[in-house]
């Protein structure tokens, strides 16, 4: 059915229904409990769960697929954020305009870059890709901001001002982003018992994206594209020697994985109308690496894991300071009490990254595969050895 | 004028000569050898004439037009397969993708974006891999990750992957190196078979004198980077030029 096969299908069914419930799914705890802080299901959240999904849907196709590790895909996501703020200037806050357009710059500007940085590869490719994220975020911060030319006006940020044209705007569409005139922020609160459950609009907007971007990224890994992208990966000596040119190949993968980055970057503005240059700084290029290895590389619904993983890890670990701990360990005498907090201290709030470190250090050294080869392996765990004998025979299927 | 015309063809490394003078001659529809001591330049020629190096002076003809300055591709594309002295096939892929890489290469070209049918979709295709694998008795491994198979089936997919696109010219380095015997006959055998079968002409660089004695046509004694002699087997067998190559003795 719609081209995939089974166990495509059933991948596409898990991620639809866990698009489609997260609100729920993501909000276990009542309200009131201790638990709450670990509810991840507010819209802003899961907004961002959903678009650097896609952020590391497209980088996948590229990584995961060629094997060329490009540490830049984070100008991509800029031009895409400011193209769609550009457009909610111009045109009006309609998100359609803007999304598109954020995806057509984002693809002109991967051909540009891509077509130089791939013309090494290892090391040397990552390098040129690192060096024209910055380059690209030297200018968007300062170069294309001046009075007489101002393309992203900065440090501020790219915003709209009441002084913009907005040609198709009027008085009856809502003064941010909407769709059709249901704007993103549009929430419906729903409480049962202790819990409250938000469904915002927004959200369903990026969710729906989000599908129909992972259907497309599954039709591209099982189509012969993707499997050139893997002979790519494997030998590309053979690959000439066999009458394929794989400049070409590399450079789609290039542009289709920089146009998921500008789609994820219009999206952002589309939720939020602000583009600043600090999405496109290097650590921005290397947190969509660090989604794609933790969730697992080159595998189809890894990406979308660790981006959820990264994104959970920010947002959550991060407000748990001390008074949360001192709440937490309070059944404890008060020495013992101090203790803990002073041990667990370092590693959630401002040092969340140390923790998310240590996970990923536990991840690549004892899962190669990603959280996707962890779930590979409980899997098989909680299956029993029933199917261990099936498993000898050699049967690489594609990862999943 | 034969299928592949090499004239007058050098090729220099910093100061070393690798070829120079090189004539050659491959006729339509023959097995041609080359042989000659380690370092005389035999995979040298070969990189020439698939694009890999470009000579510094001389000319390489197929089927009348000149293959210089092509890329790889192209001259794949005109119909030469190559296979290499250490197998160059796809380790990650699966045995059968590895075979459908080339089908769709001949059949789609260097480059098409076909990025939403699906490689399952392609049955003739799929057929097509099938039988060929069948022909070199591959066809149970046809799910096996291709790097983790021996060095002889390694082997004999790079030829099958060469073969299935109906290649003019096939180009062996080495085919039957690190061989055992018994791996080694079975490769003439299957080699007399494509011969025997196909309309397909062979140039075959080889040290293993009962392949080169039971499979071609002509020989060419390549040393130090020049023919010595071409002739056919039963003259070369015996040929003083070409023990002193070989053996080092003044004849
Ligand atoms: N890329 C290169 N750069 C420099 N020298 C090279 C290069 N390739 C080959 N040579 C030299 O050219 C000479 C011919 O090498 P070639 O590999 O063609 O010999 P061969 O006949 O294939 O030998 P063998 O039987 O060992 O495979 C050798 O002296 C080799 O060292
Ligand atoms: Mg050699």
């Amino acid at each position: 059915m719609f081209g995939l096969s089974r166990s495509d299908l059933r991948l596409m069914c898990v991620v639809l229904a866990l698009t489609l419930f997260a609100p729920i799914i993501l909000n276990p705890f009542p309200t009131e409990s201790a638990m709450a802080q670990f509810n991840a299901g507010y819209p802003d959240l899961m907004q961002r769960f959903v678009i650097f999904g896609i952020f590391a849907i497209g980088f996948n196709i590229l990584f995961g697929l060629t094997g060329y590790l490009s540490f830049g895909h984070a100008a991509f996501l800029g031009v895409g954020s400011y193209a769609c703020v550009w457009m909610f200037k111009l045109l009006g806050y309609n998100i359609l305009p803007g999304i598109v357009l954020s995806v057509i710059v984002a693809g002109l500007f991967s051909a540009l870059i891509g077509y130089v940085s791939l013309r090494r590869s290892g090391i040397y490719f990552s390098i040129l890709t690192l060096a024209f994220a910055q380059m690209s975020f030297a200018l968007a911060y300062s170069v294309l901001s001046n009075p007489k030319f101002n393309l992203t006006n900065g440090e501020t940020g790219l915003q709209v001002y009441s002084d913009d044209p907005q040609w198709f705007h009027s008085d009856r569409l809502p003064d941010l982003p909407h769709l059709f005139g249901i704007p993103m922020r549009a929430t419906h609160q729903l409480n049962i018992g202790g819990w409250d459950f938000q469904f915002n609009f927004g959200y369903y907007v990026c969710a729906v994206v989000l599908i129909v971007a992972f259907y497309l990224s599954i039709r591209l890994f099982r189509s012969p594209f993707g499997m050139m992208l893997r002979a790519v990966k494997s030998n590309q000596q053979r690959m000439t020697y066999t009458g394929l040119n794989p400049k070409p190949y590399t450079l789609a993968a290039f542009v289709i994985s920089g146009m998921y980055a500008g789609l994820a970057g219009g999206l952002l503005s589309a939720m939020d109308p602000l583009a600043g240059a600090e999405r496109m700084q290097w650590t921005a290029s290397g947190e969509v690496v660090l989604m794609t290895i933790l969730g697992g590389a080159g595998t189809l619904i890894g990406p979308v894991l660790g981006a959820g993983f990264i994104k959970y890890f920010e947002n959550i670990f991060s407000k748990i300071n001390d008074g949360v701990l001192h709440s937490w360990f309070s059944f404890l005498p008060d020495g013992l009490e101090n203790l803990m907090v002073d041990l667990v201290h370092p590693f959630v709030g401002k040092g969340w990254h140390l923790t998310l470190g240590l996970l990923f250090m536990l991840v690549v050294t004892f899962l190669p595969g990603g959280l996707v080869e962890g779930g590979q392996r409980l899997g098989r765990l909680l299956t029993g050895r029933r199917k261990a004998s099936s498993d000898a025979e050699p049967n690489p299927t594609p990862a999943e | 004028m034969g299928l592949l015309d090499v004239k007058d063809v050098g090729k220099r490394f910093g100061g070393l000569k690798a070829l120079s003078d090189v004539n050659l001659s491959v006729k339509d529809n023959s097995v041609h050898a080359i042989i000659g001591p380690n370092g005389a330049g035999k995979s040298t020629l070969l990189n020439c004439l698939v694009g890999k190096l470009i000579p510094d002076s001389g000319s390489v003809l197929f089927n009348g037009a000149s293959v210089l300055g092509r890329k790889p591709h192209e001259i794949n594309q005109l119909g030469i397969s190559r296979v290499f002295q250490t197998p160059e096939i796809f380790g990650d892929l699966t045995v059968m993708e590895n075979m459908l890489i080339p089908l769709l290469a001949h059949r789609d070209g260097a480059y098409r974006l076909h990025a939403y049918s699906s490689v399952s979709s392609e049955k003739d295709l799929t057929t097509r891999a099938e039988e060929m694998l069948d022909e070199v008795n591959m066809l149970d491994k046809r799910n096996m990750n291709a790097a983790s198979m021996s060095r002889g089936d390694k082997r004999r997919l790079e030829m099958a992957m060469c073969l299935i696109q109906d290649p003019k010219l096939l180009l062996l380095d080495e085919p039957t190196a690190g061989m055992a015997r018994a791996d080694t006959n079975n490769t003439i055998d299957l080699l007399k078979e494509i011969r025997d079968k196909r309309d397909i002409t062979i140039a075959i660089i080889e040290h293993d004198m009962h392949v080169v004695f039971s499979l071609a046509d002509r020989i060419t004694v390549l040393a130090q980077g020049t023919p010595l002699v071409e002739d056919t087997p039963d003259n070369i067998k015996g040929h003083p030029k070409v023990k002193e190559a070989y053996l080092g003795e003044t004849a």
